[in-house]
């Protein structure tokens, strides 16, 4: 594998939405790449032929019968977001100043 | 370690009180005082939890002690309490995954292992702590600092779930649940000197379980002894609608096998975790390990050793599986739902003050880590072939299994470590769960069991490993090694 770069890093905070200062990029950087070099071990392996295991179990598609049953209570549910209005969850505009 | 303040079942075991509870021996009130007594002396040095919420639990003792005063029927756990680690969820009670990004949310409902420890008339006594997100294997990365390991304080408890450990270990309680992604309740438990079972994937419902990783994640107990940890299993246990993963068949009683024995039983010792490829084991460690072999050879079964030559890429698998579905499931805090927001001009901005000022590093670690790992042009290398290393883990303890009813190894290569020792290296952190990740991954059942202690006078578990659903043998072994234990410190009971 290709060592993680410190834009790699910076693009992946991004993508994760954290906003990192750029000693913590260089910590990051640093830590992350001792994990994937752990992670390279695996390339020794020969894993062509091999099904992934996604579940233990190998459970398929799980539905529940379709009856109706009480949900959570909304109000109690909305008294524990940051903000609410009108039974429902209320965000700052998604279009606007960054 | 006079003065420590380790006292494992100080006011008996969970059995033992339910039992005297049940008969009007004990009133539930007085043996909920009577721990909360501990807390209150030693929980400021152990700092086992993040909330105790001792007038809820009062309440619900009084409730217990009316019920059994009018004759109606209560509980296989009547009057005991019970410590829950904080990333489930108690309605109405703060749920933190002591995480200040969930700063101030009350669940508006219970898991179900919660409701049914409570419909087994337990009395939770308080919320334990755990790394962040159950992150990490020390309780040192908690946003509400460390707790400490009652049998040396200057001591890390083993982690995530090392408030759980602690609680028990302290005598703050005689049981508690913890959840093991890769080892976050077995590790603890051998650091703590407490028995703690990652049971079968599926075994026990996960429903109000915060997610970490959700091909992972199993709830268990930590308990003083194999029998608290059977009726825990036994009462948490079982199938629940509300998690589509759990399973529909499971693995009947286990409290009824204990006393089965292990004559004839067939115990390979994992070659590679007992001298073999996998290093850093500590040498008394393995001398425990071996000699809990030596104490099921004499209690009748047949030891051996077997090659698992997989398990060696575990750590590797593990540490992309786990935080690739972690950097998924913890997509969900970002400052709409629950808890903490940070403001920001527009919701993108929001979401990332949030999400940076709420998670701490090592969240962060492995939430980039498991993006990185899922992006465009590495998933295939990375996340892809550790879901396949899965796969030859999985096949690699068929095998094994074709051969031997159970798998033997150290829950953890050393004691307790000092607090500090490896907060700067996240992979020397990360290599505590070597021999532990391969359970995870494959979905079997292990538990560590107490067995001794090492040069440093420390607590020492065994692990031991089970096929799917192989929870009665796993058990039949515990309480096997259990005995051996107790016959070699001279106790009676």
């Amino acid at each position: 594998m290709s060592k993680l770069s410190r834009d790699d890093v910076a693009h992946v905070a991004r993508l994760a939405m954290l906003d990192l200062s750029e000693a913590e990029i260089d910590t990051f950087t640093a830590q992350l790449g001792d994990v994937l070099e752990t992670a390279d071990a695996m390339a020794e392996l020969d894993l062509a032929s091999v099904e992934p295991t996604h579940h233990p179990l190998g459970l398929v598609n799980v539905v529940r019968p379709d009856d109706v049953r009480p949900s959570l209570d909304r109000d109690e549910v909305l008294s524990q977001a940051p903000e609410a209005e009108d039974g429902r969850f209320r965000v700052p505009p998604a279009l606007g100043e960054e | 370690m006079s003065d420590s303040p380790a006292a494992p079942a100080a006011f008996g075991t969970a059995v033992e009180i339910a039992s005297a509870v049940k008969a009007g021996e004990r009133s539930a009130l007085g043996v909920l005082e009577e721990h909360l007594g501990r807390i209150g002396a030693h929980e400021s040095s152990v700092h086992a939890f993040n909330a105790v919420i001792e007038d809820e639990a009062r309440s619900r003792a009084m409730e217990i002690d009316d019920a059994i005063a009018s004759g109606a029927e209560v509980g296989a756990l009547a009057g005991v309490p019970v410590a829950i680690k904080d990333n489930m969820c108690t309605r109405g009670v703060p749920t933190t995954c002591s995480s200040r990004i969930l700063d101030g949310w009350k669940p508006p409902y219970d898991a179900t292992v919660v409701t049914r420890l409570r419909e087994a008339g337990a009395i939770v006594v308080g919320k334990t702590n755990l790394d962040e997100f159950a992150m990490g294997s020390s309780t040192e990365n908690s946003a509400f600092g460390p707790t400490h390991n009652p049998w040396d304080l200057t001591r890390v408890p083993g982690g995530s779930s090392g408030g759980s450990a602690a609680a028990v270990a302290a005598g703050f309680s005689p049981i508690s649940l913890g959840s093991d992604t890769g080892g976050s309740i077995r590790q603890p438990a051998s650091l703590c000197g407490v028995v703690g079972v990652k049971p079968t994937y599926g075994a026990v419902s996960r429903y109000g379980l915060i997610a970490f990783g959700s091909s992972l994640d199993q709830i268990g107990p930590f308990t003083t002894d194999v029998h608290d940890a059977a009726v825990i299993m036994d009462t948490i246990g079982g199938h629940d609608p509300l998690d589509s993963t759990s399973a529909t068949d499971g693995h009947g009683s286990l409290e009824s096998v204990l006393s089965d024995g292990v004559d004839g039983l067939r115990v390979g010792l994992i070659t590679e975790m007992t001298g073999g490829a996998i290093d850093g084991i500590a040498p008394d460690v393995l001398a425990r390990v071996r000699a809990a072999a030596e104490a099921l050879a004499a209690a009748g079964a047949t030891v051996g050793e077997v090659s698992v030559p997989s398990s060696v890429y575990g750590l590797s698998a593990y540490y992309m599986v786990a935080p690739a579905e972690a950097s998924s499931n913890l997509a969900r805090f970002d400052g709409v739902r629950y808890g903490l927001r940070v403001d920001g001009s527009n919701t993108a901005a929001m979401h990332t003050a949030t999400r940076t000022e709420g998670f701490g590093d090592e969240v962060k670690r492995r939430i980039m880590l498991g993006t990185y790992a899922l992006s465009a042009g590495y998933r295939d290398a990375y996340y892809g072939s550790a879901q396949k290393v899965r796969t030859l883990i999985i096949e690699d303890f068929d095998r094994a299994y074709a051969d031997f009813d159970v798998l033997l190894s150290p829950a953890s290569p050393t004691t307790a470590f000092e607090m500090g020792a490896k907060t700067a290296d996240p992979l020397a952190m990360y290599l505590n769960d070597v021999c532990t990740i391969p359970s995870n991954l494959s979905g079997q059942p292990a538990m560590s069991v107490p067995f001794g202690t090492g040069d440093d006078g420390l607590p020492i578990g065994v692990q031991v490993l089970a096929p799917l659903m192989g929870e009665p043998v796993m058990f039949r072994v515990a309480a096997a090694l259990e005995a051996a234990q107790r016959l070699e410190d001279g106790e009676s009971r």
